[in-house]
């Protein structure tokens, strides 16, 4: 009886501890939405996508800071999706257990744990010093810098879930190993490789540290990425710390506009992921 | 009466010469000479001498590990695709040796494969036959379509999936991917088709469309098959060998193999025997 | 012979080649005591001849529905095989023999009936002990997996042939001598062709058991067939 007792007295207690530790975060991340919410909805209006930053007191919106996180990401992403896709390829198909393979996972896995403020100082020295200046350039390049990890490791792991059997079968019939690679694994990976470039996409979409020094921010509407240029996570952490309420509430909106943008990445990629697992 | 056996490796290879059947030599399309293979140090098929004939099947049978599917797999070089593995003697495909070959996607073309899970490719039933003819041969839509509809006919397949071809190949059943990946390996044309235990994963109805598959192909391909169904080595193989510890022990039409094998290991295993 | 993964196969196997053995030593009791009533008039023995026919029905059919429910459920191969499909043939041939001997017994039955005698009954009966040995022996062939002593009987068919043809002669004399012994005479002559074909059985079964053993036929292919008739 008393080990029975004690299996199930065991049994429970984990359990429980399961549960409370699921609902500390699940309470925490309800707050965190809740309070985005309830601050962030009030400043949501059409200024916020037609107005740039305003001086305190006078009425504006978000629009430079959107443009200019909206040009920064895509940028990094196309950089980001380039080099993690053919270096994770690389890693999983090529020249995986070789010592210059270990070598790459391994700086690979520091880079991904690297804080993002080295990164971005790390850019401000090869990028912006030498160019004697910030831009938006500069701070796409930063944001590469970060996804880049993200998506060589996803594409990685993905690429090694493909069964062994479907490159040899590609390769049995006489398809180039590279051929194979795009047109066979690559297409199966398909679900799992847009996730991978989302999650890449998330952890840098509320980055401020490294833009801080590398697109700095601009007060005003602008295109042109070779100059400092506005985002969302700088224009938030200046407006957060400051002593005007409208600024404030723009940061609320601005954070909260971050929150919606990775919430939809997510939805599309899960959404996405799933059609491609349905047709197995 | 008992049959000779045989205890140690080396005896074992001493004795095998005498329980093999050698086909006519015109008849011949593939053959090995002193094949030895080696996973890094580990040696997993010794010295091996057989020969295949054309437009036949032939059975490899012997327990796990006795290196039927590495012999098979050394007939369009896969092993290539891993690292510290390696074949020593010669494997001739009508007279050429392989082994030396330096176009191997060339030497896969011409030696297909099957494997014990089906593994359609992630597109349609149509671009997966399309597949391996594309990477040889520009073809019009009329004609590509012709060779898609006749790959899936040979395979026995066409009725069934003619309404849906670009569903994608992922959507059949078992036993169809398994067929789907038998058109796909046909439609390219190669002169001999390897299947490694094909009907492994396969229900009995499945398996038995797939083995008549099979039989039909014979008249124009050259058909190595691996398989631990005995039966269906006895069902539909023209000739079967026995391997053993990595040597072929015994070789001969099927018909003896499974009425009066000669050695008595072969005995011993297909009859159930074995310890 | 090693022994098969699966335990009741082999006990599968066993139970055919001990039942197989008991119809032989059956059909051999049978054939000796039917001759043996021809020989002495005694009716008894030949009614206990008649009546023990049925248990070698009996273990025919036993043999043949063992044999058929293994082939479905085991599939068996090689030498496995030509055991289970020589013991049921074996157990065929040794079911026509109890048929034969039955036969023989009616006859005795018949011949002691109306006290038909004939000068030609040792005959028969030295015919009778030569083709009850050979069946002894070719059972005797099967049991110890024996290819030397089934060839034997094989090849000393001739023997019993040759007995019958000189007997058959014997028993035309006696016909054409003094009619009186034709009634006697023809049974004795049916009694005498029911032992040559159980002598024909006997063969059968050492064909049987060498292919068992090996595979093969008895080397030499077809015998010559010796024929009274011709």
């Amino acid at each position: 009886m008393g080990r029975r007792f004690r299996r199930t007295a065991a049994n429970a207690l984990f359990v429980g501890a399961c549960f409370i530790a699921t609902a500390l975060a699940l309470t925490a991340l309800g707050l965190i939405m809740y309070s985005l919410l309830r601050q962030g909805l009030g400043g949501l209006d059409l200024n916020i996508f037609t107005k740039s930053t305003p001086a305190p007191g006078s009425e504006g919106g978000l629009s430079n800071a959107i443009m200019g996180s909206l040009m920064m990401c895509a940028a990094a992403m196309v950089i980001a999706v380039v080099v993690g896709l053919l270096a994770g390829t690389y890693l999983a198909e090529y020249g995986g257990d070789s010592a210059y393979g270990h070598l790459i996972r391994f700086l690979n896995d520091v880079l991904l744990a690297a804080p993002s403020i080295l990164v971005g100082l790390f850019i401000y020295e090869i990028m912006v010093r030498p160019l004697h200046g910030f831009s938006g350039w500069a701070g796409a390049a930063a944001l590469a810098l970060l996804a880049a990890p993200v998506v060589t490791r996803t594409t990685e792991d993905i690429l090694r879930l493909q069964p062994k059997e479907l490159r040899e079968a590609g390769m049995g019939l006489g398809s180039p190993r590279w051929i194979t690679i795009r047109k066979i694994i690559w297409r199966g990976a398909g679900g799992g490789l847009l996730t991978g470039a989302l999650l890449g996409f998330a952890r840098i979409s509320g980055e401020t540290a490294p833009l801080l020094f590398t697109a700095l921010n601009n007060q005003f509407f602008s295109l042109d990425m070779s100059q400092p240029i506005a985002s969302l996570p700088a224009v938030i952490f200046q407006y957060a710390l400051s002593a005007y309420d409208d600024w404030r509430r723009l940061a609320w909106a601005g954070a909260l506009l971050i929150a919606l943008a990775v919430l939809a990445a997510n939805i599309i990629g899960r959404v996405i992921a799933a059609r491609g697992s349905h047709r197995q | 009466m008992t049959l000779p056996d045989i205890a140690s490796p080396e005896a074992l290879q001493a004795q095998a010469d005498a329980f093999i059947t050698e086909p006519p030599p015109e008849t011949v399309k593939l053959r090995t000479r002193a094949l030895s293979f080696f996973y890094g140090k580990n040696q997993t098929i010794f010295d091996l001498d057989v020969a295949i004939p054309r437009n036949s099947v032939t059975a490899l049978i012997g327990p796990s590990g006795c290196g039927k599917s590495t012999l098979l797999r050394t007939f369009n070089r896969m092993y290539d695709l891993h690292p510290g593995q390696k074949a020593t003697g010669e494997i001739l495909l009508d007279g050429k040796n392989i082994l030396a070959e330096k176009d191997i996607a060339g030497l896969r073309s011409k030696v297909g494969m099957v494997f014990q899970k089906p593994t359609p490719f992630p597109m349609s039933i149509y671009e997966n036959v399309a597949f391996g003819v594309r990477l040889y041969h520009a073809k019009s839509r009329a004609e590509m379509d012709q060779v898609v509809e006749t790959a899936l006919r040979r395979a026995a397949l066409w009725d069934e999936v003619k309404d849906k071809l670009q569903t994608s190949g992922l959507g059949l059943s078992g036993g169809q991917q398994q067929r789907l990946c038998v058109a796909r390996g046909i439609a390219v044309e190669p002169e001999v088709l390897l299947l490694d235990e094909p009907a492994s994963a396969l229900d009995p109805i499945s398996t038995a469309k797939l083995e008549e598959t099979i039989s039909e192909l014979k008249r124009d391909f050259t058909i190595v098959i691996v398989t631990h169904n005995m039966g269906q080595a006895a069902r539909i193989s023209d000739n079967t060998g026995f391997m053993y510890l990595g040597r072929l022990i015994e070789f001969c039409p099927t018909s003896e193999m499974f009425l009066k094998p000669r050695a008595k290991r072969t005995q011993d295993y297909i009859s159930g025997r074995f310890g | 012979m090693s022994e098969h993964t699966v335990k009741a196969y082999d006990e599968e196997l066993a139970f055919l080649s001990a039942e197989t053995a008991r119809m032989g030593r059956l059909a051999v009791a049978q054939v000796r005591d039917a001759v043996k009533a021809v020989v002495s008039g005694d009716t008894a023995l030949g009614e206990r001849v008649i009546d023990g026919d049925a248990e070698l029905d009996l273990a025919e059919a036993g043999i043949e529905q063992a044999a058929v429910k293994l082939i479905a459920l085991r599939q068996p191969v090689s030498v496995d095989l030509r055991d289970v499909i020589s013991a049921m043939k074996i157990a065929g041939n040794l079911e026509r023999c109890g048929d034969l001997g039955k036969n023989i017994a009616k006859r005795a039955l018949v011949m002691s009936g109306a006290k038909l005698r004939s000068p030609a009954t040792g005959s028969v009966e030295r015919m009778g002990q030569l083709v009850v040995a050979r069946l002894g022996q070719v059972m005797e062939a099967s049991r110890d997996k024996n290819i030397e002593l089934a060839a034997q009987v094989w090849r000393r068919d001739e023997e019993i042939d040759q007995q019958y043809d000189a007997l058959f002669r014997e028993l035309l004399t006696f016909m054409m001598g003094d009619p009186v012994t034709i009634t006697a005479s023809t049974h004795l002559l049916f009694i005498a062709k029911n032992l040559e074909r159980i002598g024909d059985h006997a063969t059968n079964i050492a064909e049987l058991v060498h292919y068992q053993i090996t595979g093969d036929p008895i080397p030499g292919a077809t015998r010559p067939k010796w024929d009274a008739l011709q």
